[in-house]
Parts: structure tokens; sequence; C-alpha cells
């Protein structure tokens, strides 16, 4: 019994860790900033205070969050397209089909996917400068289209998930090799494009650095370098702040709206993404 | 483990449709092979050749790497990381897989199921949602657990965000961030461990800590060290948290805490172009050299 309560009592103090700063962000958005302070921190604030943050928020710099969003959606939404059209048809055919060079370029898709991203953004950087990209949003679309990850992942699941016979078959039937992978390999692949589309749309969402660096100009920025320079704006935070302050509420509906979609997303992906992960990572 | 297990037997019918094949399978590599080189090798040749150059693109030996690790932020910074990715890595190592495996205990799916999607929900708020998330935590004057924090001896944001006090609450947001998914990760592996292994031990008298133990966690192994190299890769590239720390801190923070972000002060501030690419350079071969002996020792990217 005892050991049952133990049990019980660590995963409650996790569930608490994980949920609590959730729930509390969602709270705060309904918030003035006086009752953030003063008032108890899992109380509902008033639609009054939620409409009067909104508009607060939108009248920043001329509704700036919704084109940083929009900037989001459309570099996220663009680097998925390509890598998906890259990324299905290289993992396929590192696992079902024979070329010369096939070995070189799995091994270098390992060694680059264990490649920490972040160290190579001063030299995309002088790459991307060299070719005057720096400020275009392709500065950051190809190299987010990258994804050696998804690669990995789409080899495995078709070497372990998909029979080498089953296109053998379609083969001597007379189906071109085209014509194997659009009927026969991708109908089957389904999960692992879930899976990979998820991944890479939450990375190129989620990510900072790279479009901190190319994309320096505030109507360019995407919702995460936005939601960063609302931050230096918040004078509880950043006393040197001048007359265009936001206040922490008005930043909690900021955070708020940068991770709905990946939330939305997340929950349209869920039922793929354990089924998936596993048929995909291992091999019995 | 080999991943190519029906290789063997493709080798008769390569024979015959072969060549169509090959071309096939260059043609579905291509547009990949296009971008590994674009920005995942030719970088990579950049940073090496600004490594070892002078502003003026003369050879000029290792001095770019001597002149950065002088400079009398380096060594803080290494320590900073450091610090920062043994915390990281113990706390994953130790909570996940405790986590997971208390969670496959449950008897009850519905439980278990909830209670991993609450886990995971922060997942979504990777970046610098986090990073905020977290200002607002340690923030005593708005905290939910400013009473927790006032216990601890904290009762300002500037006490709790100390230089010393770093490294432990990157490894709480990151822990808070990252975590859930590879509890999902591992549950499900558990659930891979066949039937009769389990059956085999509880006949065997195995309690729930031995069965742990001996059986569960070894088979984990793989995935374990998988998480490891990941994770280590990851927290090896520290940039966000402290960078919007340092923000948000009134200058107790400094924006040269990490590796990463002295690379970016060496590039963007000091225009030192070189020195940062030989910065960059350091992290690629650590990253891919502590990889590469995990991978070498566990076996987990056989290739072929």
């Amino acid at each position: 019994m005892v050991p049952r309560l133990l049990t019980g009592s660590v995963l409650v103090v996790f569930l608490v860790f994980f949920v609590l700063p959730v729930l509390w962000l969602v709270l705060a958005a309904t918030k003035t900033d006086q009752q953030l302070v003063h008032g108890n921190p899992l109380s509902i604030g008033s639609w009054h205070a939620f409409k009067a943050n909104w508009d607060a928020l939108t009248a920043f710099q001329d509704n700036t969050i919704m084109q940083w969003l929009g900037n989001s959606t459309l570099y996220a939404v663009i680097s998925l397209v390509i890598t998906l059209c890259v990324t299905i048809p290289a993992g396929y055919a590192l696992a079902m089909t024979e070329f010369r060079g096939r070995h070189s370029l799995l091994v270098a898709t390992l060694v680059v996917m264990l490649m920490p991203t972040a160290t190579l953004v001063v030299p995309l950087f002088l790459e991307v400068n060299a070719v005057r990209l720096i400020g275009s949003m392709w500065s950051i679309i190809l190299p987010y289209s990258f994804y050696p990850f998804g690669v990995y992942l789409t080899y495995i699941y078709f070497s372990t998930a998909v029979p080498k016979d089953l296109l053998a078959a379609a083969r001597i039937d007379g189906c071109s090799e085209l014509g194997v992978f659009r009927h026969i390999a991708l109908p089957l692949a389904t999960p692992v494009i879930a899976l990979v589309g998820f991944f890479s749309f939450v990375a190129n969402w989620t990510n900072y650095f790279l479009p901190y660096v190319m994309l320096p100009e505030s109507d360019q920025m995407p919702i995460q370098v936005g939601v960063g320079s609302l931050l230096s704006n918040v004078p509880s935070f950043n006393p040197a702040v001048g007359t265009t302050a936001i206040e922490r509420p008005q930043l909690a509906l900021a955070t708020l709206l940068a991770i709905t979609p990946v939330l939305v997303v997340f929950l349209f992906a869920q039922r793929f993404l354990v089924s998936g992960m596993l048929a995909g990572a291992t091999k019995e | 483990m080999t991943l190519t297990r029906s290789s063997a037997g493709s080798t008769t019918r390569r024979s015959r449709g072969g060549s169509r094949q090959s071309r096939a399978g260059v043609a579905f590599v291509a547009g990949y092979v296009v971008l590994l080189i674009a920005f995942g090798i030719l970088p990579t040749g950049y940073a090496v050749y600004f490594a070892f150059t002078d502003a003026g693109g003369t050879f000029s030996g290792f001095s770019n790497f001597i002149t950065t690790a002088q400079d009398f932020r380096f060594m803080d910074a290494v320590g900073h990381v450091a610090l920062y990715l043994l915390f990281w890595l113990v706390s994953l190592v130790v909570f996940v897989v405790g986590l997971s495996l208390l969670l496959h205990r449950i008897s009850s799916g519905t439980v278990s199921k909830s209670l991993r999607f609450f886990y995971y929900i922060p997942g979504a708020l990777a970046g610098a949602a986090s990073v905020l998330v977290w200002l607002f935590m340690l923030d005593p004057s708005v905290s939910p657990v400013s009473s927790l924090l006032g216990t601890l001896g904290f009762h300002t944001f500037g006490e709790v965000i100390a230089p010393g006090n770093l490294a432990l609450l990157f490894t709480i947001i990151a822990f808070w961030t990252g975590a859930g998914g590879w509890i999902v990760v591992m549950y499900g592996a558990l659930n891979n461990i066949p039937k009769d292994v389990m059956e085999a031990a509880r006949i065997d008298g195995a309690n729930a800590w031995q069965t742990a133990w001996r059986v569960q966690i070894p088979m984990l192994r793989k995935w374990i060290v998988y998480m490891v190299i990941l994770a280590f890769a990851a927290g090896a590239q520290l940039f966000v948290e402290p960078q919007l720390l340092s923000l948000a801190s009134v200058g107790v923070a400094g924006r040269d805490y990490s590796l990463n972000q002295l690379t970016y002060d060496f590039a963007f501030q000091m225009n030192n172009i070189n020195g940062a690419a030989a910065v960059s350079v350091e992290l690629l071969v650590v990253s891919v050299s502590v990889a590469g002996v995990f991978v070498a020792r566990s076996g987990f990217f056989d290739a072929d």
C-alpha cells in the first residue's frame, strides 16, 4: 500500500509541475497587471480585462503581433512543404533502392543529424550573406527545409515497416519506379509523413536563433523572435522601457498566441505520434 | 542490429531492374542531396575555413582558437554549459526513466494515457514561449508558487536569477519542455518489451524494483543512449534561454552566458567572424565526437 501511495504522489507532483505553469499562463491573459500581482494566482480574471489585453497587444506597434504570426505561418508552412517533398522520397530511396553512394549518403545523414544546428548559424549567415539573401524569407525557409532527422525517420520506417517484396511485385506488374513510389510506398507512408511533418513544423515554428540572426527587421520576425522583443518592452522585466510599454498579462497573451498553432497541430497529429514513433523506431 | 535485413534477398533481382532502380534512387534523393550540400556540408566547410584563416583570408593556424580561448568570457561560458549539461542530462535520465516506469505500472489505461498527455503539453511551448512562462514562474511578485520561492529564501526576481542559479533554472525550463516527449517514447519502448520476458521475471519472484533494474532498464538502454545524444547536442547549443533572460533580468544575467551567445557576440558585436567560426567548430567537434562515442558503443545507428 505504501509504495502505491508513493508512486501516486510522485506522479501527481510531476503533474502539477508540468500543468500548473500552463494553467497559470492561460489565466494570466484574462487579468489586469494589478490582479496578476495581488489576486489569487489561480483565479480567473474577467472578459473585460482579456479584451483590454487583446486591444493593447494588437495596438502595440500597429498590430505587429499578427504580422509576426503571419510570418511564422508562412515560413513554417513553406518549409514544411519543401521538407516533405524532399525528405520522404529520399528516405524511401535510401531504404528501398540500390544506387551508388547510398551508403555514404546514409552515413552523412547520420553525422549531420547529430550536428547541433545552432553551431552552424554563424556559417549559415556567412553563406547566405555571400549570396545576398540576408533579410529574405528564403534565408530561413531553405535551411529549415533541410531536415536530416526526417530522412532518417523515413529511412527506418520504410526499411522496417514495408516489405521490399511488395515493391518487387509491383515492378513485375509493370509499374514504373515513380509509380511504385506513388501508388505503393506513399499510401503506406502516412504515419511517417505525419511524424516528419509534425516534428519539422514544431522545430521550425519554435526556432529562435536562426531567424534572430537572418531576419533582424521587426516586420520580418517570426513570432518567437517577436515575443522576445516584446519582452524587452515589459517594464517589470526591463525598467528602461519608455512609453510603448507592454504589461505582463499582454505578454502572457502573446505567449499563448505563439503556442496555439503547435497545440492545434499536436492535437491533430497525436494519434499518429505514438504509433508512428514506434513503428519507425523499433525493428521487431 | 542491421537495418536492411532483406537486402540480401534483393541481390538476384538487382541484375535485371538494377540500373533502372539505381537511376530512380538517385532521382529520389537528388533534392535532399542539394539541401545537404547547401545547408549541411557547405556551412561546415565554411566554418572550418573561417576558423583557420584571418580577416584577410590568409591561413592563420590555430590563432583564432587561441584568441577566443583567451577571451576572459570563454572559460566561464564553457563552465556554464558543462554544468548545465550535467544537470540536464542527469535529470533527464533519472526522471524520464523513473516516471516512465511508474506510469507503466499503472493498471488503468485511461489514467496512464491522460498523465502522459498532460506531461507532454509543455512540449508545445518549446523555444521562446517556455522561457517567458518561466520568467513568470520565477518572479516572486506574480508566481503561483511565490510562497515556495519565499521558503527557499528568494523574495525578488533578481535573487532567483542570480548567476549561480542559472544552470539549475535552465535545466528546469528544458526539462519542463522536453521531458514529456521522451516519456512518451520510453513508455512505448517499455510496451515493446516482450510479455514472456516480464512474465519470466515475475515467476522468478522479482519484485517491481528488481524487474525495473535488471530487466526493463537494460532493455531501454538504446533508447536512453539515443535520448542522451540528442539532449547533449541540443543542450550544448544553449542560446534562447540565456538570451531572453538577459533581456529580462535588469542586467543580472549577461549576454555571454553560453558558448553560442559568445559566438553571436564575436560575430555580430565584435565583428570577429573568424573567432566566431572557431568557437562554432569547437562546439561541432565536441558534439559530434561525444555523439560518435555513444553511437559506436551502443550500436544504435548501425547503418547497414
